[in-house]
């Protein structure tokens, strides 16, 4: 361990080892991301030329993937702030090595879920016209600025807690270091020095920020939703949108926010900061969010298949068993992998289970309980009758489907990988969960537009167009690239915050399953 | 202060789509051409939609023109994020091509379908060069943004400007080109505040009903309900 100047804390190497050294596969991949962002750049400087009938949309589909990608990513954008947030101030201090991972992505989430809005807009070069004649009667108005105050709420609340990281980096930097970044950090410090006084006002800065981030939060996605549910479609004019927009935003937040921890994890190799403990609880919380979205999706669709409103259920036939089946059913199927594998490590072991069923006096009761329910429903009606009236019917094609899934489940939930390794489990769901988000996105957006409310009209079809996957794919690698940039820039593991844990936490074994066990951070010099 | 409303006859109406015919022309719609077409990037300010009922062979075919509605209380307008579409004082329900953005949520928000995108160029392409009048209102539209029926604005103003009369109740009145090509005599045009003009009248048949009304959009377009065949025993 090299001998550090007076009165200054070692810096744990493995925090600042990602900014200070750069292998080749990280110049290869932002090069590969690199390419996908400027060919999406080169489509759409195409699309601003011809107009946008180089994409997939026409009358009446209105709106297709760039919109599906603009609910998605603002979607995402939950993750961080909101997680990050509720665990400051419910002062959970497991939190410490994961917020700036989760702020940082909220800020990229916006910066490209924003752009969706761009690429889809007619005249891109009249988006000045929101603010010259914006008009606060429209659901788009509402949009534009609560994104504005959400990003500049984001912004700040991620620069915050960066302050005394900058100052560290600012007097740890190694002589060897370029001078750019040096004058970067000694800027970004803004004269930093850790002072009593210093430290009272930026964690009242931050407490203050992390009050005001959730409401802000929570009324972003709410009016991402009300874009769709303040107009009269069907299936689109509902009540429930603003919280389902809310829920679904958080779950894919919490899944991106996985995804990217075990990437930082293994590339950077801060196993010692990212443990066991951080998925599994980060698990817990995407489980019982899990749970939330199946529940706000049954009401949803319950309550409009038992309505039966002819323009709703035309709507819900295109899902259940018409053109959009695939994306419809490959939403439950995602969901519902993630469900299992999420719950699996909360259940006990095969081998552990003592299934009652098999004590004769215990399946003899449940079987004769089952019996006398079983009979007092459908003695009258019959299934196929409860069913119809249900209104379930269409979703007969898609039962073979469910099968599939079902025994696919099954034999997921024996592998014994997902069970032991809790890291693995976690993220496979996760990775389901950001799939069946997006195709949730993409159901709720695209079906209804396809039919019109209007008897007789045109049945509308949308296969979107490569213009349109390009710009998707460059999207997505713009996100990643973006979050690339800033690892190489700034400490994705907040340094100073682990370092206050060492002094505000007292030692206990608990303790120990979410912060480096021993280590320089707690040495002083 | 008149408020334009048009009343179509449905038992007048032979479905020979004259109206979206002289409409284009009029208006400087542009051709999308086949291709364009078949992928749904057609522009119809007016349109003639069919509606099936009944299983073959009591099969009853139903046409419906049907230009913009003018909405008394356009859901389209509410919606708007840059004012660029407007109600009139005289219940016209205008676009404003020079400030529209092209989000398209005014067409999202139109119960009727009855607003278009420039999804390309507007185009006329080949014979279809001769169709275009680069003298006469409205000029045709750039690429990007939304636009819709207006009533024939142009005529009502130029119609204003000469001191000549509006309406169908006139012999020599200005109205829309849709109403003035009317090969069956189907369509009326008129001020809906005069008690006594053909539109007011016929508004208050008891065949005059106007589409998905439960909606409270207040359409300022009313059709005559065709009346009953009866299948001879």
């Amino acid at each position: 361990m090299i001998k550090q100047r007076q009165q200054r804390p070692v810096v744990d190497p493995r925090l600042i080892q990602p900014i200070l050294r750069t292998g080749g596969a990280y110049y290869l991949l932002v090069a590969l991301l690199a390419a996908v962002v400027a060919a999406g750049l080169y489509v759409w400087i195409r699309q601003i030329r011809l107009g946008l009938a180089v994409t997939g949309m026409n009358t009446p589909v209105y709106w297709g993937l760039y919109i599906t990608n603009f609910v998605f990513f603002i979607g995402v954008s939950h993750a961080g702030t909101l997680i990050s947030a509720i665990l400051r101030v419910t002062g959970a201090e497991w939190r410490r090595p994961i917020t700036r991972a989760a702020e940082a992505i909220t800020v990229f989430a916006l910066i490209v879920g924003g752009s969706q809005v761009i690429i889809d807009m007619g005249r891109p070069d009249r988006v000045l016209n929101l603010i010259r004649y914006g008009r606060f009667q429209s659901p788009l108005l509402w949009d534009v600025t609560s994104i504005t105050i959400y990003l500049l709420g984001s912004i700040t609340y991620l620069y915050l807690p960066l302050m005394p990281d900058m100052a560290i980096l600012r007097d740890s930097l190694p002589t060897e270091a370029p001078g750019w970044r040096r004058r970067l950090y000694r800027l970004l410090a803004l004269g930093w020095h850790g002072g009593a006084e210093q430290r009272r006002r930026l964690e009242r800065a931050i407490a203050v920020m992390a009050v005001l981030i959730i409401p802000i939060a929570v009324s972003v996605h709410t009016v991402v939703s009300w874009i769709f549910a303040m107009t009269l479609r069907p299936m689109w004019h509902s009540t429930i949108f603003g919280p389902y927009f809310v829920i679904g935003a958080i779950y894919s937040g919490i899944a991106t926010l996985l995804i990217a921890m075990v990437i930082i994890r293994k590339a950077f190799h801060l196993e010692a900061y990212l443990k066991p403990l951080h998925f599994r609880y980060l698990g817990i919380l995407l489980l019982t969010f899990s749970a939330l979205w199946f529940y706000f999706t049954s009401a949803e669709y319950l309550t409009t298949g038992y309505g039966g409103v002819p323009p709703e259920m035309r709507v819900l036939n295109a899902k259940l068993s018409g053109e959009y089946q695939a994306a419809f059913w490959g939403m439950v199927a995602a969901m519902s992998i993630a469900f299992v594998v999420l719950l699996l490590p909360h259940l006990p072991a095969p081998g552990r289970i003592r299934l009652p069923a098999f004590r004769p006096r215990f399946a003899a009761a449940t079987g004769v309980a089952a019996l006398l329910v079983a009979v007092l429903i459908f003695n009258q009606a019959g299934l196929v009758t409860v069913l119809t009236d249900l209104n379930v019917g269409p979703a007969a094609p898609a039962l073979p489907w469910l099968l599939a899934a079902l025994v696919a489940l099954f034999a997921v939930s024996v592998l014994p990988v997902l069970r032991q390794n809790i890291i693995a489990g976690t993220v496979i769901a996760a990775f389901f969960v950001d799939l069946g988000m997006w195709l949730e996105r993409f159901t709720i957006v695209v079906p209804t537009e396809t039919r019109p409310m209007l008897e007789g009209y045109v049945i509308g079809i949308y296969h979107p167009s490569a213009t349109e996957w390009i710009l998707t794919a460059a999207s997505f690698a713009g996100f990643v690239l973006l979050y690339l940039v800033f690892v190489k820039l700034f400490p994705i593991i907040s340094i100073w915050e682990i370092r206050e844990a060492e002094e505000v936490i007292p030692h206990t074994v608990k303790k120990q399953s979410y912060l480096p066990e021993v280590g320089p951070m707690s040495s002083k010099g | 202060m008149p408020r334009w409303g048009m009343v179509i006859d449905l038992d007048k109406c032979t479905a020979c789509q004259a109206c979206t015919v002289a409409c284009r022309v009029e208006n400087n719609v542009s051709f999308a051409g086949p291709d364009e077409y078949r992928r749904g990037r057609a522009i119809f300010w007016n349109t003639v939609v069919g509606v099936m009922e009944g299983e073959f062979p009591e099969v009853r075919a139903e046409y419906i023109p049907m230009p913009c509605m003018h909405c008394d209380n356009p859901p389209c307008v509410k919606v708007c994020p840059v004012g660029a579409t407007y109600r009139d004082a005289e219940g016209v329900v205008k676009q404003l091509y020079d400030r529209c953005i092209g989000c398209r949520l005014c067409m999202q928000a139109c119960p009727y379908n009855r607003r278009y995108f420039n999804w390309q160029v507007p185009e006329w392409p080949g014979t279809f060069t001769a169709y275009r009048n680069p003298d006469r209102e409205p000029q045709p539209r750039p690429k990007g943004i939304v636009e819709k029926c207006t009533f024939c604005e142009q005529r009502l103003r130029k119609a204003r400007e000469e001191g000549r009369p509006i309406g169908s109740d006139d012999a020599e009145g200005v109205v829309p080109a849709c109403v003035e090509t009317c090969t069956g005599g189907a369509r009326y045009f008129g001020d809906l505040d005069n008690p006594d003009s053909i539109v007011s009248r016929l508004s208050r048949s008891p065949r005059a009903y106007r589409l998905q009304e439960e909606l409270g959009t207040e359409p300022k377009v009313y059709y005559l309900r065709p009346g009953q065949w009866e299948k001879e025993s």
